[in-house]
């Protein structure tokens, strides 16, 4: 066994590494092309006509110029050669920025990707106005958010799993209710939230708790509606009254599928929290995606969708760690 | 005139049947008696409803017909003057040995403090020896060991009743053997009355005082009471030297072979109301003594020998 997690763990690594190494070269290469401006034939006929050789044309193109930048250098009517005696293009007011810009507009580098990445985990709580916060506050308030919502919807799934999975009557009068909201996305609910609530941050708590309820809901009127017949008669010849009955025999044995359920919703919340910000805005990892991308910074915007990939997993592994404590055996 | 703390009257069963009014009655018109401190088992072939008048009697079935009481009083529920050994050991599988017996005793006695809800636990476990086990969950038990966690757990609700539902059937011989004694050695020290379903003939002759004979479903009847008068204590390896002792056993044998069948449904059942009405004595299942029975003819063989 131990052998095999070694092996396997190798294997992962070797993977990533490969990852890793496609990624570098695919960015890397492409950095490289992306500096040179692609001229279209009309429009090196139109600098041509205008006195500016094809050489001199080629040459500014690989530099990355643009062809609006050509054509007012070609307006100068000095040769290359020329305006290199003079200082280069910079010193008539041409920046080859339109190369640099090509360069970071392009996926970044995984060594790109690593280097904003040491720079928010080193300081992760800056705060540098509204929409410049480390990635450390920008998770706090998503996991506030989600954790809230997550919570809320235990108090009232359980309680009415419990309800449905007892009673066969309640089970069968509620089930359609469950069937035709469960399907409903919880962001279809953001509107309905935002217009009732007047609040985004509520709004998007009550997007978490809508999500996570049903598969609570669901597992716990399972695993409640399955408690062994033959342990349920040990309570009654018990005389354990309702209650204790709940309490001591049918909620430690749907423990397992009540916690199977809520480590569903909390990837499930985990995975809307995020959508759900990038529409409400503000603080939070959600949003912080999709800031990074309107400002082209894919570098930040790659290491914050790894940071999700990786609390998503501590959460899960958080409610797995639950979860051992409550099962049994047969 | 003998205290008798368990009575059924006219019990009867019946499931609605495949065609209309022809309803599957699997028995009807049983009645019997349980003295104190008697320990009664009930053999019948599968499907002649032993388990069923056992879950009757534990208050998780409820009869189509008839009544029964334990000390006067109608069974109308579980209740915590009977305790029950199930089939398949049934022990919480979240809770340790110990902890399975203790939730048993605090539901029976609720005020007390949970030093003495952990000694009286404790002392059941020890009488089952168990005393090794007392921490360990039952899917670390063997099948054996989980069983005597289930007997501890009914003896020590120190009911006057306890009804058994096959509790030995899933163990294989040896292990079932050890635990017959185990049983033996608990009931000797509680004397409880036992009424106990079983399919083993020898387990039953070596436990009972009467063993009940149910003739085969549909219809089926309690239809003898086998009287066991071998002396106590008994022990396995003797009592099969006992005198009388295959006498019994060939009469039982003899009566799962060919009478269960051949009783089948023979006697028709008398509706409640009419018995009501009419006030009818209830009649029992006679008492039948194979070791006096075959002393007799025996002795009769002689004479006219």
């Amino acid at each position: 066994m131990t052998t095999r997690n070694l092996h396997a763990g190798l294997l992962s690594l070797t993977l990533l590494i490969a990852f890793l190494a496609v990624w570098h070269v695919l960015t890397t290469s492409a950095s490289h092309t992306a500096a040179a401006t692609k001229l279209s034939s009309n429009q090196i006929e139109t600098l041509e006509q205008k006195g500016m050789p094809k050489a001199d044309i080629d040459a500014y193109a690989t530099e990355g110029l643009t062809f609006p930048q050509l054509d007012q250098i070609a307006g100068l009517g000095l040769s290359r050669e020329e305006i290199d005696a003079a200082g280069g293009i910079q010193s008539f007011g041409f920046t080859t920025g339109g190369a640099a810009e090509e360069a970071e507009t392009g996926f970044p580098s995984p060594a790109q990707v690593w280097r904003e990445a040491k720079e928010q985990i080193f300081d992760p709580f800056y705060d540098r106005g509204p929409n410049d916060k480390g990635i450390g506050i920008q998770l706090q308030y998503s996991l506030a958010r989600v954790l809230t919502g997550f919570l809320l919807a235990i108090t009232v799934a359980v309680p009415l799993g419990f309800l449905i999975g007892m009673s066969p009557l309640w089970s069968s009068a509620i089930n359609p209710y469950v069937q035709v909201l469960k399907p409903i996305s919880p962001l279809a609910w953001l509107p309905v939230a935002l217009y009732l609530i007047k609040d985004s941050e509520q709004a998007s708590v009550f997007v978490i708790f809508i999500c996570s309820v049903w598969p609570m809901l669901i597992n716990t009127a399972f695993g409640v509606a399955n408690v062994k017949g033959d342990w349920l008669n040990i309570a009654k010849t018990l005389e354990m009254s309702k209650l204790k009955t709940a309490f001591r025999v049918i909620l430690p044995a749907a423990a397992p599928t009540i916690l199977t359920g809520m480590r569903i919703s909390i990837g499930i919340a985990w995975l809307v929290i995020v959508a759900a910000e990038m529409v409400i805005g503000g603080v939070g990892v959600g949003y912080f995606v999709w800031n990074e991308w309107n400002g082209l910074n894919l570098a930040s915007m790659i290491f914050a969708i790894v940071i999700i990939g990786l609390v998503g997993l501590i959460l899960d592994l958080a409610l797995g760690q639950a979860l051992r404590l409550v099962e049994y055996k047969e | 005139m003998p205290h008798y703390i368990v009575k059924a009257d006219l019990l009867g069963k019946t499931f609605p049947g495949a065609k209309r009014n022809e309803p599957n009655v699997v028995f009807e018109n049983v009645n019997f008696r349980l003295e104190k401190g008697e320990f009664v088992t009930c053999i019948g072939h599968s499907g002649c409803g032993k388990s069923t008048i056992l879950n009757i009697l534990a208050g998780l079935d409820t009869p189509t017909s008839g009544c029964v009481f334990t000390d006067g009083k109608l069974i109308d529920g579980p209740g915590l003057d009977r305790a029950v050994v199930f089939q398949n050991h049934s022990l919480l599988p979240w809770l340790s040995a110990l902890r399975n017996v203790s939730l048993a005793v605090k539901a029976k006695w609720p005020e007390w403090s949970d030093a003495e809800v952990h000694e009286h636990a404790l002392k059941y476990l020890e009488m089952a020896s168990l005393t090794q086990a007392l921490d360990l969950k039952p899917h670390a038990l063997s099948g054996g060991m989980r069983q005597r966690v289930g007997i501890a757990r009914a003896f020590a609700l120190e009911t006057d009743v306890l009804l058994m539902d096959e509790p030995f059937g899933a163990l294989d011989a040896l292990t079932r053997g050890a635990i017959q004694d185990e049983l033996i050695k608990i009931w000797t020290e509680t004397r409880k009355t036992v009424f106990m379903i079983t399919h083993d003939v020898d387990e039953a002759i070596l436990l009972s005082d009467r063993i009940f004979l149910m003739t085969n479903g549909p219809q089926a009847r309690i239809a003898e009471a086998v009287v066991i008068d071998i002396p106590r204590p008994r022990d396995r390896g003797e009592i099969i030297h006992q005198p009388g002792y295959y006498d019994i056993r060939n009469h039982i044998i003899d009566f799962l072979v060919k009478r269960s069948k051949e009783l089948s449904g023979s006697v028709r059942a008398v509706p409640l109301s009419e018995v009501q009405t009419e006030n009818e004595e209830l009649v029992y299942p006679p008492d039948v003594n194979p070791i006096a029975d075959a002393r007799k003819s025996r002795r009769r063989t002689l004479q006219s020998a």
